[in-house]
């Protein structure tokens, strides 16, 4: 049978054998290789996280914005990612500062998906995931807690937070903790402006900043 | 040269070796940090997990198709890196991922073997190759068990391409041999990280390599 094998080789060199288990797997083309492994990584990832293996999941979450990335530990949302951040590199300050064990789970994040969803879609004006804050630093937390209570459609003054935050003269400081925020839209500071009414800064850009003021209806649409 | 593939003096000699899939001294971190990490992990830690498993996926794929074949490799795939997830926070990023991660995959793969023999159950899901067997029977070598060895099955299945004969002698070798031939040609892993996969010295990871291409190029190259 193996006389009329291409492959078989002759005088039995080492180096064809060794070839041939190089590059001979059975039955298994690249192409195969690659989707089954990939299937069985997916599986395996979503059951990690369903076994409480994981200490973060994520997800790519769709948006008008483009392809956000929601990460979440055990406690809650920890990270909202805007498209520009390469997943790569978000999850590799994860790994650093909270745990290398993350795996990608939409499962996981799906009541976040369907909040942004409803919230994208104006069917939603408060946001019922709970959070985690442990990327925030105490004074950001103080900032951010205060800006988490600006109800839907409402604004307040970088002044006005960072009294709040009780940093009376901290507007600058302030202004840094939001631009830090590292759970954006669903931290709405968004809702932050400045003391006159201009729009002040977005981490995610002004843009993203005037469409969300304008979805909630806390901005005139701006006309075209 | 071992003539039982499955020997009690093989498999008794792997059982003596640490069964944890913690890191080999070798594999693991360069230089050992003292304490316990803090549960902010330093700046010295292993990569996002996921990342680390999109990274090796299809390399453990195809060294656990090659060591116990496609029905057993998904089951091998999640356990491989199941334990893998467990040990994961104390890796260092200098660790040789890729060697590490089929070590243990090598490890999934003999329990795959064990409870094999222990079952008696078909060494490999591709049906039965019947002049392979008989060639090897006369040769003097172990004759492959087949549990759904009925008889009728054999004969009649179409000659397989030279491939699966490949791979399925490949299977049949003992463990040390079998391991060490597969970690080389489907793992790519040099002589060094063999031995620390097997358990073994390096001289000790050559000698079954060669033992290993020896049995094979008896078996499938006359």
């Amino acid at each position: 049978m193996s006389d009329n094998h291409p492959h078989t080789p002759r005088g039995s060199g080492v180096s064809t054998l060794e070839r041939e288990l190089r590059y001979s797997l059975p039955a298994v083309d690249p192409e195969d290789v690659r989707a089954r492994a990939a299937d069985a990584a997916a599986r395996l990832s979503e059951r990690i996280a369903s076994d409480g293996l994981a200490d973060i999941s994520y997800a790519p979450v769709d948006s008008p914005f483009g392809t956000l990335h929601a990460a979440m530990t055990r406690r809650g949302l920890v990270r909202l990612a805007f498209p520009e951040e390469s997943v790569e590199s978000v999850l590799e300050a994860l790994a650093r500062q909270l745990s290398p064990r993350i795996v990608e789970s939409p499962a996981s994040l799906d009541p976040v998906k369907r909040e942004l969803d409803e919230y994208f879609a104006g069917r939603r004006r408060t946001f019922e995931v709970k959070l985690d804050w442990a990327l925030i630093a105490p004074f950001g937390r103080r900032v951010l807690r205060m800006t988490a209570a600006i109800p839907y459609g409402g604004h307040l003054s970088y002044a006005e937070v960072a009294a709040e935050a009780g940093s009376p003269r901290g507007a600058r400081a302030a202004g840094n903790a939001l631009g830090a925020n590292p759970i954006p839209i669903v931290i709405p500071c968004h809702r932050v402006l400045r003391s006159g009414g201009a729009l002040g800064g977005y981490g995610g850009g002004l843009d993203r900043k005037r469409y969300l003021l304008e979805l909630e209806g806390a901005l005139a649409p701006r006309l075209r | 040269m071992p003539v039982n593939p499955r020997g009690l003096t093989t498999t008794s000699r792997f059982r003596a070796q640490p069964r944890s899939t913690a890191v080999s001294p070798k594999l693991a971190a360069q230089s050992p940090r003292s304490g316990p990490r803090a549960s902010v992990a330093g700046p010295a830690g292993p990569p996002p997990f996921q990342c680390f498993l999109d990274a090796h996926r299809e390399d453990v794929w195809r060294f656990l198709v090659a060591s116990v074949g496609r029905e057993d490799a998904d089951d091998c795939f999640q356990e491989t890196f199941i334990a893998a997830l467990r040990a994961y926070p104390r890796l260092r990023v200098d660790s040789n991922l890729r060697a590490w991660v089929l070590t243990i995959a090598h490890r999934k793969a003999l329990d795959v073997y064990r409870g094999r023999a222990r079952w008696a159950l078909p060494v490999a899901e591709i049906a039965a190759v019947a002049d392979g067997a008989a060639g090897q029977a006369a040769r003097g070598m172990p004759t492959r068990r087949r549990g759904n060895a009925s008889g009728d099955g054999e004969g009649s299945s179409s000659v397989p391409a030279r491939d699966e004969t490949l791979w399925e002698a490949v299977h049949e070798l003992p463990d040390r041999q079998r391991s060490a031939v597969v970690l080389r040609f489907v793992g790519d892993l040099p002589h060094r990280d063999i031995a620390a996969a097997i358990g073994c010295s390096e001289e000790a990871a050559r000698r079954s390599l060669h033992e290993g291409l020896t049995t094979l190029r008896r078996e499938v190259t006359t």
